[in-house]
């Protein structure tokens, strides 16, 4: 089946993400930014389906949206955030931050205008019925070694934020 | 009007590369520790949208396996940061990135 | 005209769902179904959640409006619907406005890829389990915005306590799915599928619900799935969430009125949406009981029968209740329109005997009558369970049932890895 309206689902898409960021960065309650977030990373689910990469998306709500967001919100509920709405926002060297991002973002214009044969328009319609097959497939097949890395990367994550949070363990 | 209608890799890219920008301002300007935290995730993401979208050019699916194992780094990072950050305010009672600077000489 | 015509019949001799075959119309029309569909399945399950509850503690439950109570949660709604939208004046108001929507877009967007028969679903993902567990997941987001937005303690402490007994069952949840969906790569091609409509004809095709192979492997999975889903939607007897007697009502403690009534009828949805991932992993679907030893044509028309008959016995209930309804006058409109109802089931079910509907609807009903057993256990535990304690549901969850997920896990992949390699080299 032919995508429908690709153009106007990618500009409003884009368009939610890009606004969710803006706000995730400006908002001074941090409740505030991180529902931003979840709307942005839910637009990007979204985009990742336009992709034809329909398990990435999945992946991206259960786990994101549905896990890493939820932490957040309950961290942010464990710390008082009432002292830190009252501070400045912005840290003092916010200027050369800006100045910083500005050049990065001039250089990634640079790159992008100039280098339009970098980017060859390639576009391929991977098949998308067995998306999930195939990416088992390689994830259990190629790249098996990252993946135990991966896990034992989760194993210890999980002991060092115990270690980190619990007061006596 | 031909290059705003007909969505190709580009116009993925700028969309990563906006997001990219995004957080990295938010990394560099903020206090609040949990918003720097949460620039971080939106600076993955970025990287994920460019790793899919190039995996949707050349065809194969590399791109996206990088993109899953990117999502599970970005667990494991907020899982530990979050708890650094539960056990930073236990000891200072704030969550302000400027006061963690015992370090500092 | 024409094309539009031919455009809505294009799609009725096609054996894929609407959204498989890109019709939008009858996409539309299927959306719009279910919508209705499980809006009156929670209405009706307000009404049975009272009575059986009130018959359980040997008491009658809502009696006065209309027959029986029947029309006690029309009066109800009316009531909530008319009430004042109260704000807490320290809320936050847009968090506080949206919280309720996002719970009640999280409970109804699942429904999306739940296959009431092999086409009738609004459309079938490649991952459709996946999505259905992270959708169902972000609700709860919703409740935490609630509990928060509040501003107030016991509002706080149902959220922070509603969000950590879903993230923890939802471990244990994953699990138990994980292994059921291993069991559907059990064919010729070794590949087994995350689609709901797959793991159905996956079952089909192995002759065999999944709670049943394995014995009894897919009988403890789906114990772990059943006591999670109970968890993850926040009912007795793990409704601490929401304890009357500690928490007053939880994370919706400040909501009133239209606000409410979206998480009332988010909580019901959600009930049904996880017993219907219940029913499609380990239940067969829409397939009808014994598949496998009660085979053959003859018994294929005996339970097509099933429908009409089970609609039959309604009416026949109807009837019975209007005739033992007080002679007094004050009760002759009740009972003329209890009859009325028994008369209307009654037809539903002889328009059910016809083959040609039977035909197209009895894939429906297995699956909503296998939801409806499903009700019918929430509604029992609520009236039987005593309450946990919160350290006992964490127990629970990471102490026993993530262990036992994990075991079920390894056992199945051995046992089936075992099958393909030895008995069926």
């Amino acid at each position: 089946m032919a995508p429908v309206a690709t153009p106007f689902f990618f500009y409003l898409f884009a368009a939610i993400m890009v606004i969710g960021g803006v706000m995730v960065i400006t908002r001074k309650n941090p409740v505030h930014s991180a529902l931003a977030l979840i709307v942005a990373l839910l637009a990007q689910a979204s985009i990742y389906l336009m992709l034809y990469a329909p398990f990435v998306a999945g992946v991206q709500i259960i786990l994101y949206a549905g896990g890493i967001m939820v932490l957040f919100l309950f961290v942010i509920m464990l710390v008082s955030i009432d002292r830190s709405i009252r501070e400045r926002q912005f840290n003092s060297q916010w200027v050369v931050g800006l100045i910083a991002a500005t050049a990065l973002g001039g250089l990634l214009i640079a790159v992008y205008t100039k280098g339009t044969n970098i980017f060859p328009e390639h576009a391929l319609s991977v098949v998308e019925n067995d998306n999930t097959q195939q990416v088992a497939t390689m994830l259990y097949g190629q790249y098996m070694f990252p993946f135990e890395i991966a896990s034992l990367l989760l194993l210890v994550a999980i002991i060092g934020a115990v270690v980190m949070a619990k007061k006596r363990i | 009007m031909e290059s705003i209608l007909h969505i190709t890799t580009l116009h993925y890219l700028v969309l990563g590369a906006a997001l990219f920008l995004l957080g990295v301002i938010g990394v560099l300007t903020r206090r609040n520790v949990v918003i720097v935290l949460m620039s971080i995730e939106l600076i993955l993401n970025a990287v994920n949208l460019n790793l899919v979208a190039f995996s949707r050019m050349w065809g194969g699916l590399h791109g996206q396996i990088f993109a899953i194992f990117i999502i599970t780094d970005a667990a494991a990072e907020a899982a530990v940061g979050l708890g650094i950050l539960i056990a930073f305010f236990r000891n200072k009672e704030t969550v302000n990135i400027d006061e963690v600077n015992l370090l500092k000489w | 005209m024409r094309a539009i015509i031919q455009y809505i019949q294009s799609y009725l001799g096609s054996d894929q769902t609407p959204g498989a075959a890109g019709n939008m119309f009858w996409a539309l029309v299927y959306i719009m179904v279910v919508f209705a569909g499980l809006s009156v399945a929670v209405i009706a399950m307000n009404w049975l959640e009272r009575k059986i509850l009130a018959h359980m503690q040997v008491r009658l439950g809502p009696m006065r409006v209309g027959p029986h109570g029947l029309l006690q949660p029309i009066a109800d709604a009316i009531k909530l619907l008319l009430k004042e939208d109260i704000m807490p004046s320290e809320a936050d108001g847009f968090v506080f406005w949206m919280a309720p929507f996002i719970v009640v877009l999280a409970a109804f967007t699942v429904f999306v890829v739940v296959p009431f028969g092999p086409t009738h679903a609004i459309t079938d993902m490649n991952i459709g389990i996946l999505f259905m567990l992270g959708v169902s997941s972000l609700s709860v987001l919703g409740i935490v915005m609630a509990g928060w937005a509040s501003n107030s303690h016991y509002p706080l402490i149902g959220a922070l306590r509603s969000s950590a007994q879903m993230v923890s069952y939802e471990v244990a949840m994953g699990l138990a799915v994980v292994s059921a969906i291993l069991m559907t790569s059990l064919n010729a091609e070794g590949t087994g599928t995350l689609s709901m409509i797959g793991i159905v004809q996956a079952q089909q095709a192995q002759g065999e619900w999944f709670i049943f192979k394995f014995f009894p492997l897919g009988l403890i999975a789906f114990f772990i799935f059943a006591v999670a889903m109970v968890a993850e939607t926040n009912r007795a007897p793990f409704d601490l969430a929401e304890a009357e007697s500690e928490l007053t009502a939880g994370f919706h403690t400040e909501y009133s009125g239209f606000r409410w009534s979206l998480f009332f009828l988010a909580e019901y949805s959600a009930m049904i949406a996880v017993s219907s991932i219940a029913v499609t992993l380990w239940l067969g679907g829409w397939l009808r009981p014994f598949p496998n030893f009660l085979s053959g044509a003859t018994w294929d028309r005996a339970f097509s029968l099933f429908p009409g008959v089970v609609f039959l016995l309604f009416a026949a209930m109807c009837f019975y209740n209007a005739v033992r309804m007080p002679k007094h006058p004050l009760f002759r409109i009740q009972t003329i329109g209890l009859a009325g109802f028994g008369v209307v089931l009654g037809l539903i079910g002889l328009v059910l005997f016809v083959p040609a509907v039977s035909l197209r609807v009895q894939d429906i009903f297995w699956f909503s009558a296998k939801i409806a057993g499903f009700m019918y256990l929430y509604i029992w535990y609520r009236g039987t369970f005593p309450r946990y304690r919160f350290d006992q549901l964490m127990q629970m969850g990471w102490k026993v049932l993530l262990p036992l997920g994990l075991g079920v896990l390894i056992l199945t992949a051995t046992v089936a890895l075992l099958q393909q390699r030895i008995w069926h080299p």
